[in-house]
């Protein structure tokens, strides 16, 4: 977003969302509450972050790569699953004739077992995502 | 008789509570974020309750079990899918979109593009979505009413529109989270007793119903039956040859008296009366299968029918999360972490609700087989208690379903009405509490409109189209947004143009072709697989093309979304356009301040 527009009223809600460094990066004061040596380096490292210095960036590239591989990972594991199943009913009709007690196989495949994989599923990522999070956390309090 | 008292007392209970639940909810709602995403405060089991009252609509209510009756095996790929769109909100947008602290969908295309254009394209898309979405509720509405108390059909969505209306007049998004979340469980009570119960009926019967399942033959009429065709024409297939009595138009041509119908389609004018004997074959709405075996196999009608379930599972896959009245949920969580765990919450919500309208459908292949004629199958859970429980018990098994039902509407539409009047209010007016009032009202107005005009057709259906529609709008503008730093708001403009619009242009394409006959393909009725595909498409080629477009800032919004939370880079944008006075006089106290210093 280029300086000479910052006139309109739209560009002004965008700065203040953005906070004062996203207009220039500039320095800044910072009162620390506990002035122990970790917690410096901490809010070091927030600043850097958020001053976009070459540290800061390859630590968010890095972040967001973690998080995107585990999310398509999953989700392609998942679509893939969900895709193979009608051609597989298409390609190979006696499926449909085979029953456990009385129901037919593509009943409980489609109507009982995806709920508890997609939750699983879903489980999973909370636990990778967080786990990243937290991973990242520690390396910018170090 | 008795079973219409019954049935009005249990909605008239679900609308007090709902009333209730919206005043206790809006006493305290007097600003605009209250009214736009209840002050970022929900915990996140509550969201979740919340999200899922909301996304239970007629189409899972009744849509679900009404398809199972009439296609089988085949059509539990809606709930499959409408399940597995949480998958991927949850993976690719729940915490990022709440990170990013805006308050409605095109707020945050704004907020990460930079650009007003986008954010206008946006506004359109959310009102096309909620309003598409919303049509089929109020009609189902209607169904309801006059399947239960025989009302006419447009008083049943005209009492949900002004009870919904009054209800987000009241307290907005802080109003309905409470009646949402209520109506959740209220729901699952409401399919989950029914079916047990019926379940029991069934087994203890001697017969179990009237023909088994398991013949594979075509379906039969366990008595005698007099149908009539409402106000739409109805194709019809005959596998097995049959004699019937009818009075009015078949094929265009007026026929009285006995007739016989050998192997074909026929087709079926509106205020045609029809006797069948008992036992003969029911003659099934053209496109379901006719036979058993056909029905309880999976992928029985062919290739396209194949295709079709491609697309289904793409629209809803990648739909869900570009259901504006579903993220403005999200935005309601304190923290991106609160907001994983609430679509989580969800997944786990939802595959437990959705196993019990499968049982229904099987149900009422059994004992109704005369929807399969007129195609009204949305009726199916409301008239099963009746039939296979023709005392006082089905009496009152009939008025919970049709209390379920009836919150279902209530909650969807309540949702759908805040997240296009949050739209239309905070984009085209100046986004007081008292422009999101007058929204309310004008949305209210449009849809009921809307839901008169047009033709009914299943709600499983139409609330399909809408699922395509914001899998080939949002998904891309979202996953790429979120994801990728080359998105343009060129190429965002143009991936929203081209999506939609193909999407928009099949919806009036199968509009027309419902009113002549139904020839159109079914590619035209489920466009995902070709719309989806080519909406990322353009989205990554233009935005490539127009690279000097992109946000010089993106690296720190992208920061914002992907930061953990205990680093506080959460900044919400409220304060921004809505903020008091005062804090909007402090915010451009420090602009001003910033700019004197940097000179």
């Amino acid at each position: 977003m280029s300086r000479h527009d910052a006139g309109k009223p739209e560009q002004a809600a965008r700065e203040a969302w953005l906070g004062e460094q996203a207009r220039k990066p500039r320095r800044r004061r910072v009162v620390l509450a506990d002035s122990t040596k970790q917690r410096g380096k901490a809010l070091r490292t927030i600043i850097e972050l958020e001053e976009q210095t070459s540290v800061g960036e390859k630590l968010v590239r890095d972040l967001i790569k973690q998080q995107l591989k585990s999310a398509f990972g999953l989700a392609f594991a998942v679509l893939i699953g969900m895709c193979l199943l009608p051609i597989t009913f298409y390609l190979f009709p006696q499926i449909g004739d085979l029953k456990i007690l009385g129901i037919g196989i593509p009943w409980l495949v489609l109507g009982l077992a995806p709920f508890p994989i997609l939750y699983g599923v879903g489980w999973m990522f909370r636990r990778q995502a967080e786990r990243h999070e937290r991973d990242f956390v520690n390396m910018v309090d170090r | 008789m008795n079973a219409t008292i019954w049935s009005l007392s249990a909605i008239l209970a679900v609308a007090a509570v709902t009333f209730l639940l919206g005043y206790v909810g809006s006493r305290k709602a007097n600003t605009t974020p209250d009214f736009l995403v209840a002050r970022r405060a929900i915990p996140a089991t509550r969201n979740a309750a919340a999200i899922s009252g909301e996304y239970l609509s007629a189409a899972s209510f009744l849509g679900v079990a009404g398809l199972v009756l009439k296609d089988g095996v085949d059509a539990l790929w809606y709930p499959i899918g409408f399940t597995a769109g949480y998958l991927a909100l949850l993976l690719f947008v729940a915490a990022p979109l709440r990170r990013s602290g805006a308050y409605t969908l095109p707020d945050f295309a704004e907020a990460r593009l930079g650009s007003v254009n986008v954010r206008h394209f946006s506004t359109f898309f959310v009102v096309c979505i909620g309003v598409l979405y919303l049509v089929p509720q109020l009609q189902s509405a209607g169904l309801t009413l006059t399947t239960i108390t025989g009302l006419p059909a447009w008083f049943g969505g005209l009492i949900v529109t002004v009870i919904v209306v009054i209800n987000v007049l009241g307290g907005g998004m802080r109003a309905i989270t409470l009646v949402q979340a209520f109506q959740y469980w209220g729901k699952l009570f409401a399919i989950a007793a029914p079916t047990f119960v019926l379940f029991v009926v069934f087994l203890a019967s001697p017969d179990r119903g009237t023909q088994s399942v398991s013949d594979d033959g075509v379906v039969r009429f366990p008595q005698t039956e007099k149908i009539t065709v409402a106000e739409q024409v109805v194709k019809v297939r005959v596998d097995e040859p049959l004699t019937l009595k009818v009075h009015g138009k078949i094929d265009g041509r007026d026929a009285d008296g006995a007739v016989f119908w050998g192997r074909g389609v026929y087709e079926l004018s509106p205020g045609t009366t029809m006797e069948f004997t008992a036992g003969s074959p029911v003659p099934v709405v053209e496109g379901s299968p006719t036979t058993n075996h056909d029905w309880s196999r999976p992928q029985t009608g062919g290739i396209s029918e194949l295709l079709r379930t491609y697309s289904l599972i793409f629209a809803t896959f990648l739909g869900t999360m570009g259901l504006p009245h579903v993220l403005v949920r999200f935005y309601t969580n304190p923290d991106g972490k609160a907001a994983r765990r609430t679509a989580l919450h969800v997944l786990y919500l939802l595959g437990l609700f959705y196993i019990f309208p499968t049982v229904l459908g099987v149900l009422s292949r059994l004992y109704l087989p005369q929807l399969l004629v007129n195609g009204k199958t949305d009726a199916a859970v409301l008239m099963l208690p009746e039939t296979m429980l023709p005392n006082l018990g089905g009496q009152i098994v009939g008025a919970i379903v049709a209390a379920g039902a009836f919150a279902a509407f209530l909650s969807t539409s309540s949702g759908l009405v805040v997240s296009v009047a949050g739209v239309v209010s905070t984009d085209i007016m100046p986004g007081k509490v008292r422009d999101f009032r007058w929204a309310t009202v004008f949305t209210g107005l449009v849809a009921i409109g809307l839901a008169l005009l047009l033709p009914r057709s299943d709600a499983s259906l139409t609330v399909a189209m809408s699922f395509a529609l914001a899998a080939s709008t949002f998904c891309p503008l979202l996953v790429l947004g979120i994801w990728w730093r080359g998105l343009t708001w060129v190429g965002a403009v143009c991936g929203l143009v081209v999506g939609g619009g193909m999407v928009i242009t099949a919806q009036a394409v199968s509009v027309v072709s419902s009113y002549t006959g139904r020839w159109a393909p079914a590619f035209i009725t489920q466009p995902a697989l070709i719309t989806v595909p080519l909406a990322f498409m353009t989205m990554i080629v233009v935005s490539k093309a127009t690279r000097r477009r992109a946000p010089a800032d993106v690296n720190q919004i992208l920061l914002r979304l992907h930061a953990p939370d205990p680093l506080g880079f959460i900044r919400d944008r409220d304060i921004a356009r809505f903020g008091t006075a005062e804090e909007k006089a402090r915010m451009a106290e420090d602009k001003r301040r910033g700019a004197g210093r940097t000179r």
